[in-house]
């Protein structure tokens, strides 16, 4: 356990069965698991339950965020929409006003009907955070850093504000990962990811981890997990077993071609500012002019105008568009989330490729705009 | 824990790998691992490397094993890997005698690779007991059967040339792939090596490409395991996991596409615009009285002959429901035009040679409804021109 987290990666499901030896773990498809006899279980009966290639991406993901129990799922909203089950009507929480829209679409169109409240805050001031917590409030659902914006809040300071008012800690650590940032070391109560991003990190399997501390809160947790059932298939356990491995060579490339491409964002004229964290893969710039958005994004050579992150493809989004369509306008755009914002998924190329994919996007969308004025 | 008083179709269910010995799991896991942890540095375990034993691609190893009554299976990345690796039991200056109307794929191995390695090859017409007792020679090693054969579904007595080989000292081989162990088992009539294109009925979806060889005997077994792990073309573990899938619905997907191909074959053989169908299960079938001894069905394979080119062309052209494609087996009809596709390998005479002419499809019979695919030929043979009778 006091493995460093590149070994603890290289080592997902290695040693996992004793029969054959397999280094690399099998794929449990079996929906169903014989007994012995009356109450002698396996510990696995049911695939919905219980299936040995999930339970080791499970084990992995609880290790790597030194959580007690992990939990996979079907997509990283079926891990959110699972976490909502701790809650009934009446109860509040309070959300990152900064949040990612599928998030913002869960909260608001589907719980709202069941009684649940949600207020907005930007965590930036615990202060300020405590004054909305009211007898209602069960937890603050903290993204950091933010999805476009990559502010960072304080999570040590927060579950300092949450113990006080005996309210959970909920972190959504997709953009970090455990290799930059482990919310539960600093206090939080659950960490969730969608796995489809850094830690499967290959756009090629859909999935959600959920990481619980304390026993009770597990125990609870999987009791929905089982119930509600919109669990991780094996293959997808798998897959993303196989993607976790590479995760830690992943950020440092990642961050490495960050820094590179936020240097030269902010040095370009065309660019109005330039929002990096300084740590992980993900940031965001905006255009001096909204109009060039289009003819940019047309322009790119070899980065992918696609939604997603986290993999190794470079990836240019379009909030307003994209990931960000269903917040209405004018709260989107008083968040900061303007029409002139783009996301960057920063992949792991060369990151001269990258920025010569930039820099020629950058001019040719200049005469682009000018063929279309003429 | 095998019981070989189940039945056929019980066992298709029920194998050694039915259960996982560790967590129970009633589907076979998936193991992609290449290699395996060692836990004694004087006694390595059963696995080392993915190439020399895989659990999921051993599982199908048995599996067949036990279906075909073999003592080993082997599995490889497909039946022309299964069957090029068992060619590799022979030696410089052996000898093969090989039906003529052999899988265009097998010719080639046989005409092209084998000649340079110095195996010499004599195709006979294996119904013909006597043609084949007449070509045997001192250093013939092995008679290559394929029963019913492809595309003309030619019957060979396998006893009779099992028979011959035993008293001449050599092995028999036999491709498998038309019929299964479903509804012919030929290790039972004393051949050696059964060979299968498992990418056909065993897994029987079009979607995975794969061989086996099942061997009777266990020396044997161990030759052919030793060339298997040298010449390394194993199945992957995934391609064995799908055959394994496609395996417990063999019983019911045969018995199914026998049915309709009993109807296809008797409305074809009724049509003034066919000349001729080729099944075992026709009555007047050359070889249908040796089928029926030694097999459970005539299958789901058959092949009829239209007037000429145009006429396949025009017949191709517009059905709509089989498949227009190589391959067979599958849960779609599949129909193929043998001179062009399976048969492409072999020169144009050695082809009309063997009745392989240029107005020859084969069909293979899936799982779609037989009156929906009868409908469909009739609206196709309405386009074909009205037949000339011959004075």
């Amino acid at each position: 356990m006091n493995q460093r987290i590149e070994t603890k990666l290289a080592q997902i499901g290695n040693r996992s069965e004793n029969v054959t030896g397999t280094v690399n773990p099998p794929v449990y498809f079996s929906t169903a698991y014989r007994h012995a006899g009356i109450g002698e279980s396996t510990g696995f009966d049911y695939i919905r339950t219980g299936n040995p290639t999930r339970l080791l991406v499970e084990k992995a993901i609880a290790d790597l965020e030194h959580g007690d129990r992990g939990f996979a799922f079907s997509s990283g909203m079926a891990a959110i929409q699972t976490i909502m089950a701790l809650f009934q009507s009446g109860d509040e929480l309070i959300v990152s006003s900064d949040l990612y829209g599928g998030t913002y679409r869960l909260f608001e169109r589907e719980w709202r009907k069941y009684g649940l409240n949600f207020q907005y805050d930007d965590f930036t001031k615990p202060a300020e955070t405590e004054k909305l917590i009211n007898e209602h409030t069960k937890a603050l659902f903290i993204e950091t850093p933010t999805n476009p914006l990559m502010q960072e809040a304080d999570i040590k300071a927060l579950v300092e504000v949450a113990k006080k008012h005996n309210i959970l800690v909920i972190v959504d650590n997709t953009f970090y990962t455990p290799v930059i940032q482990t919310p539960i070391v600093d206090g939080a109560d659950i960490v969730i990811h969608s796995a489809t991003k850094y830690l499967g990190g290959h756009n090629d399997v859909l999935a959600g981890l959920v990481v619980t501390k304390g026993e009770k809160l597990s125990e609870e947790f999987f009791m929905h997990q089982n119930a509600i059932g919109a669990v991780l298939a094996p293959f997808d356990s798998w897959l993303l077993m196989r993607g976790m491995k590479t995760l830690s060579l992943r950020m440092k490339q990642h961050e490495q071609n960050a820094r590179q491409v936020a240097a030269f964002l902010e040095d370009h004229e065309d660019v109005q500012d330039v929002l990096y964290p300084g740590k992980g893969g993900m940031l965001s710039f905006r255009l001096k002019d909204e109009a060039w958005i289009n003819p940019f994004l047309k322009n790119l050579k070899m980065i992918t105008f696609a939604e997603s992150l986290g993999g190794i493809e470079s990836f240019i989004t379009y909030p307003a568009t994209q990931t960000h369509m269903d917040i209405p306008e004018e709260i989107r755009i008083a968040n900061g989330v303007c029409n002139k914002l783009l996301r960057f998924s920063v992949g792991i190329e060369h990151a001269e490729d990258i920025t010569s994919d930039l820099a020629q996007a950058f001019k040719q969308m200049k005469g682009a705009e000018a063929v279309e004025q003429s | 824990m095998s019981n070989h008083d189940w039945s056929f179709q019980t066992k298709l269910l029920h194998n050694e790998s039915k259960v996982d010995k560790g967590t129970g799991a009633v589907s076979v896991p998936l193991h992609h691992s290449s290699t395996f942890h060692q836990f004694d540095v004087e006694e390595f375990g059963k696995y080392d490397y993915a190439r020399s034993g895989n659990p999921t691609r051993e599982a199908l190893e048995q599996a067949i094993a036990e279906l075909e009554g073999g003592a080993r299976g082997l599995a490889f990345s497909s039946g022309m890997a299964a069957i090029s690796t068992s060619f590799l039991l022979l030696s410089q200056g052996d000898h093969v005698l090989v039906t003529e109307d052999v899988y265009g794929g097998t010719f080639r191995i046989i005409t092209d690779v084998l000649t340079r390695f110095g195996i010499e090859h004599t195709f006979v017409d294996m119904t013909d007991l006597h043609q084949v007792a007449s070509e045997i020679r001192p250093n013939t090693k092995v008679i290559y059967m394929e029963t019913p054969s492809n595309p003309l579904l030619k019957v060979t007595d396998i006893k009779g040339i099992v028979n011959l080989a035993k008293a001449n000292n050599c092995l028999t081989f036999l491709d498998n792939t038309f019929l299964t162990p479903e509804l012919q088992q030929p290790l039972e009539l004393g051949v050696d090596v059964v060979l299968h294109s498992a990418t056909k009925f065993l897994a029987g979806h079009s979607d995975v490409l794969a061989g086996l060889a099942v061997v009777k005997d266990e020396e044997l077994g161990n030759r052919l395991y030793k060339l298997q792990n040298a010449f390394g073309a194993v199945l992957g573990a995934q391609d064995a996991w799908l055959v394994l899938r496609g395996l417990k619905t063999l019983h019911v997907r045969l018995k199914q596409s026998q049915e309709s191909a009993g109807k296809i074959a008797a409305y074809l053989a009724d049509h003034p615009k066919v000349e001729a169908v080729y099944y075992p299960g026709l009555s007047y079938h050359p070889g249908h009285d040796t089928h029926r001894y030694q097999a459970k069905g005539p299958g789901a394979v058959l092949s009829f002959k239209v007037a000429d080119f145009e006429a396949v062309k025009l017949l191709v052209q517009h059905v709509k429901l089989p498949v227009f494609a190589v391959s067979l087996g599958a849960v779609e009809s599949i129909l193929s035009y043998p001179a062009k596709m399976s048969h492409a390998a072999m020169p144009a005479e050695e082809r009309e040679k063997r009745g392989i002419s240029d107005g020859l499809l084969r069909l293979s019979v899936g799982l779609e409804k037989a009156e929906d695919l009868i409908a469909d030929f009739e609206a196709a043979f309405a386009k074909l021109p009205a037949v000339t009778v011959k004075s």
